[in-house]
């Protein structure tokens, strides 16, 4: 990786000057054969992958109304420009929504509009070339898919779309990239992103329930593939593994036992996380979400609870019910599926839970929402209760709460760098300085109200902060899971 | 007959019918396209009636773009206010006796067509100040803020400086409409003004223009927020068949 220098945080947001090129060193890890050829694509660039890419491209189109629309609408009125979080810590042009879209835009046009046939340089059109390719192959890997522009825009134009497109097409003629395609490999083998087998699994789970013992001198389970057990848990394989993660996983099982439910995760669908939606491909999506339905069956489950996981509860929330509903096999009373943080806040408001608050006495905390939550989901029955809820579980948990300003949290939240398949750490600078508008929301909130920890219910975020607040000089476990709050301060067993 | 009044009939004729042809065709495009999948930005409405009235709000006072940035959503705004006030009132050289509206619209018109060339020249000046903006504007885009200008320019010279017979001009697109021409007056700023308007409706349907009805269909804002209550399906998920994939 290229030396780079970590963005210097000012007194408050600036927009910067346009840099041209500023970014255009950044490319991920090309996949090889082997990564590619479990996802049904091809191991390298296809003969004549040109027109291979132009007609996936009018495929792609003439099956999704989004792109029809977004990429006939766009007007370049700017709206966008400086909402992008890549754009606002590189200042490289390409990384504004609207240029970023006509990246591929300026082909659609020259090979499927009058005006880009006949008068290509009037509008901007561009021939399918290697050059081309290799644009895309960089700068469509400088998105997060955070949907932050489809909020501004005044045709909701969603360059997170344009960019599953892209990575698709990509995909299509044998340029995939590493990091996603290898982990949606692993989770087709194995059954999660870590690669974490069965034994393993179960033996961690066997550690954590011997940690919580310890701990607390209860008996809180960890329950795998048990048949009949009311709720199976989905959540992302990090929470099995990192911190802060597992102090979530933990902070479930602890509002589980402490309310009774009997839960299970399952060896089969042991992961929440869907890289298939970053690369776009709805056949890897479907494939992918199935195994959650074959292991509810199997499990015989009546609920399905997701973890703390940004992109899965999209898929989750959004796409299960197109996906792998219907959803007849389970109890209809409950929200399907249902949110750990629903689920938590509802025995908070019935008072099924007790908490002692002073276990968290040592911290001020603020909430990062993470963009597919906040922009792509909801939880509970009204619009926008994505921001309310998880709020409302942190504040049940900890004595000092405070928000970061308001244009950088609910549906203007900045992304944490590394959402949308670009955790990796081949993208280090770009993750870096993408990081650059919340880092500084946060450093407000650290210096004016003394906030010591930020909480956050998604893995990418959460491994993204742990490796990025370093670079901005905060501790790295300053990132808290919203779980991990709660195990904390939830009282299990009798008052005493 | 003269020239000029053949010429321009034809003109309107053929640019009518590219109009009217090529948005009907683009509008059936959009319609028929499926959407796969739930991807409204939210928070959104969770009601039908709740997403009529997001899209109301996105249509009369562009509410995302007010969220974005204040100066473009005011020169966006007033323009494209102006634009619809201006549309409205032209309606009487196509109408006979005049629409309800049009005597109230008296009211305004004397400042609608400044608001018009006012709120243009915002947006085109943004394309040379801003340098983000600068970055994405590509010749058409000029061109297209050349084309509505010109149109405001020629409109308000006919208006302030050197007027024309305007009910000759009524006569003449009453007469296109009833197939029995008129004669058109032959006044420059008359000639550019409906040459220019021509040109717009000719390009319309393979423009940016077609953020018009585009807006409409936008998924973003157009779809409800209720999936896990109601599944959706359309296009290649209306294929997934899950209950045979578990037998099988």
């Amino acid at each position: 990786m290229a030396d780079f220098e970590t963005p210097v945080l000012g007194e408050y947001q600036t927009i910067p000057h346009t840099h041209p090129g500023a970014m255009e060193h950044s490319k991920p890890y090309i996949a090889k054969p082997e990564v590619q050829k479990p996802l049904g694509f091809p191991g390298e660039l296809v003969p004549d992958w040109e027109n291979v890419a132009v007609m996936k491209l009018g495929e792609l189109v003439s099956k999704s109304r989004a792109l029809q629309v977004f990429l006939d609408s766009c007007v370049k009125c700017g709206a966008c420009t400086d909402k992008c979080h890549y754009y606002l810590g590189t200042s490289d042009p390409k990384n504004m929504p609207v240029a970023r879209q006509d990246l591929l835009r300026s082909v659609y046009r020259r090979y499927y509009t009058f005006a880009g046939k006949f008068f290509p340089k009037l509008v901007g059109a561009r021939d399918m070339t290697k050059d081309v390719l290799d644009e895309w192959y960089s700068y469509f890997h400088q998105c997060s898919q955070c949907r932050r522009c489809s909020v501004y825009c005044p045709y909701g134009i969603d360059t997170a779309e344009i960019s599953m497109a892209a990575r698709d097409i990509m995909d299509t003629v044998g340029q995939g990239q590493k990091y996603c395609n290898e982990i949606i490999g692993k989770v087709f083998k194995i059954g999660n992103n870590l690669g974490l087998p069965e034994p393993a699994l179960a033996n961690t789970l066997e550690g954590l329930e011997e940690d919580v013992k310890d701990d607390t001198g209860v008996d809180v389970k960890f329950p795998l593939d048990v048949k009949g057990a009311e709720v199976l848990l989905i959540t992302p394989s990090a929470d099995f593994f990192a911190e802060p993660h597992i102090d979530g996983l933990i902070g479930y099982a602890k509002v589980f036992h402490a309310s009774g439910t009997s839960w299970t995760l399952s060896s089969h669908a042991s992961e929440a996380a869907n890289f298939s939606m970053f690369i776009g491909s709805p056949e890897n999506l479907h494939k992918q979400a199935k195994r959650i339905r074959e292991a509810a069956i199997e499990l015989g489950v009546k609920r399905i609870i997701v973890g703390e996981c940004g992109h899965a509860w999209r898929v989750a929330y959004s796409f299960w019910n197109t996906l792998i509903g219907p959803f007849d096999f389970l109890d209809q009373r409950y929200p399907i599926p249902q949110h750990i943080c629903e689920f938590t806040y509802d025995l908070i408001q019935k008072g099924a839970l007790t908490f002692d608050k002073s276990q968290n006495d040592d911290k001020v905390v603020t909430f990062h929402d993470s963009c597919n939550v906040a922009r792509a989901s909801r939880m509970g029955n009204m619009p926008g209760g994505q921001f309310v809820i998880p709020r409302e579980v942190i504040k049940a948990c900890v004595n000092k709460f405070v928000d970061m300003s308001p244009e950088t949290i609910h549906e203007g939240t900045f992304c944490c760098g590394g959402g949308g398949g670009l955790l990796t750490d081949d993208l280090m600078e770009l993750r870096v300085k993408g990081a650059q508008p919340r880092m500084l929301a946060l450093q407000r909130v650290v210096e004016e109200q003394g906030v010591t920890h930020m909480a956050a219910i998604c893995a990418i975020c959460k491994a993204q902060f742990s490796k990025v607040l370093p670079y901005y000089k905060f501790p790295m476990d300053m990132i808290q899971s919203v779980h991990g709050l709660v195990s904390k301060a939830i009282v299990l067993g009798p008052k005493e | 007959m003269s020239a000029v009044t053949v010429i321009y009939a034809l003109l309107f004729y053929v640019a009518t019918a590219i109009l009217v042809i090529g948005v009907a065709r683009k509008i059936f495009i959009y319609a028929r396209t499926p959407q796969p999948l739930k991807i409204p930005t939210t928070p959104a409405p969770t009601t039908r009636l709740g997403v009529w009235m997001r899209m109301a709000r996105e249509v009369t006072v562009f509410e995302s773009l007010f969220k974005s940035n204040k100066w473009t959503w005011l020169f966006g705004w007033v323009f494209h206010l102006c634009l619809f006030v201006e549309l409205a009132w032209h309606t009487r050289y196509f109408a006979e006796p005049v629409w309800f509206f049009v005597p109230l619209l008296h009211w305004f018109i004397v400042f609608t067509g400044l608001g018009f060339l006012g709120g243009l020249a915002g947006l085109w000046g943004r394309r040379f100040l801003v340098d983000r903006v600068r970055y994405i504007s590509g010749p058409s885009d000029h061109l297209m803020l050349a084309l509505l200008v010109g149109i405001g320019a020629s409109g308000l010279s006919m208006k302030f400086l050197a007027h024309t017979d305007i009910v000759s001009v009524k006569a003449f697109f009453l007469g296109l409409m009833r197939f029995s021409w008129q004669p058109l007056p032959a006044d420059p700023s008359l000639l550019v003004h409906l040459t220019l308007v021509a040109t717009l409706m000719i390009v319309f349907p393979v423009s940016k223009l077609l953020h018009a009805p585009g807006v409409f269909f936008s998924p973003t804002r157009n779809q409800v927020d209720n999936p896990r209550e109601k599944r959706w399906t359309a296009g290649w998920s209306a294929k997934i068949d899950n209950t045979k994939a578990a037998e099988g």
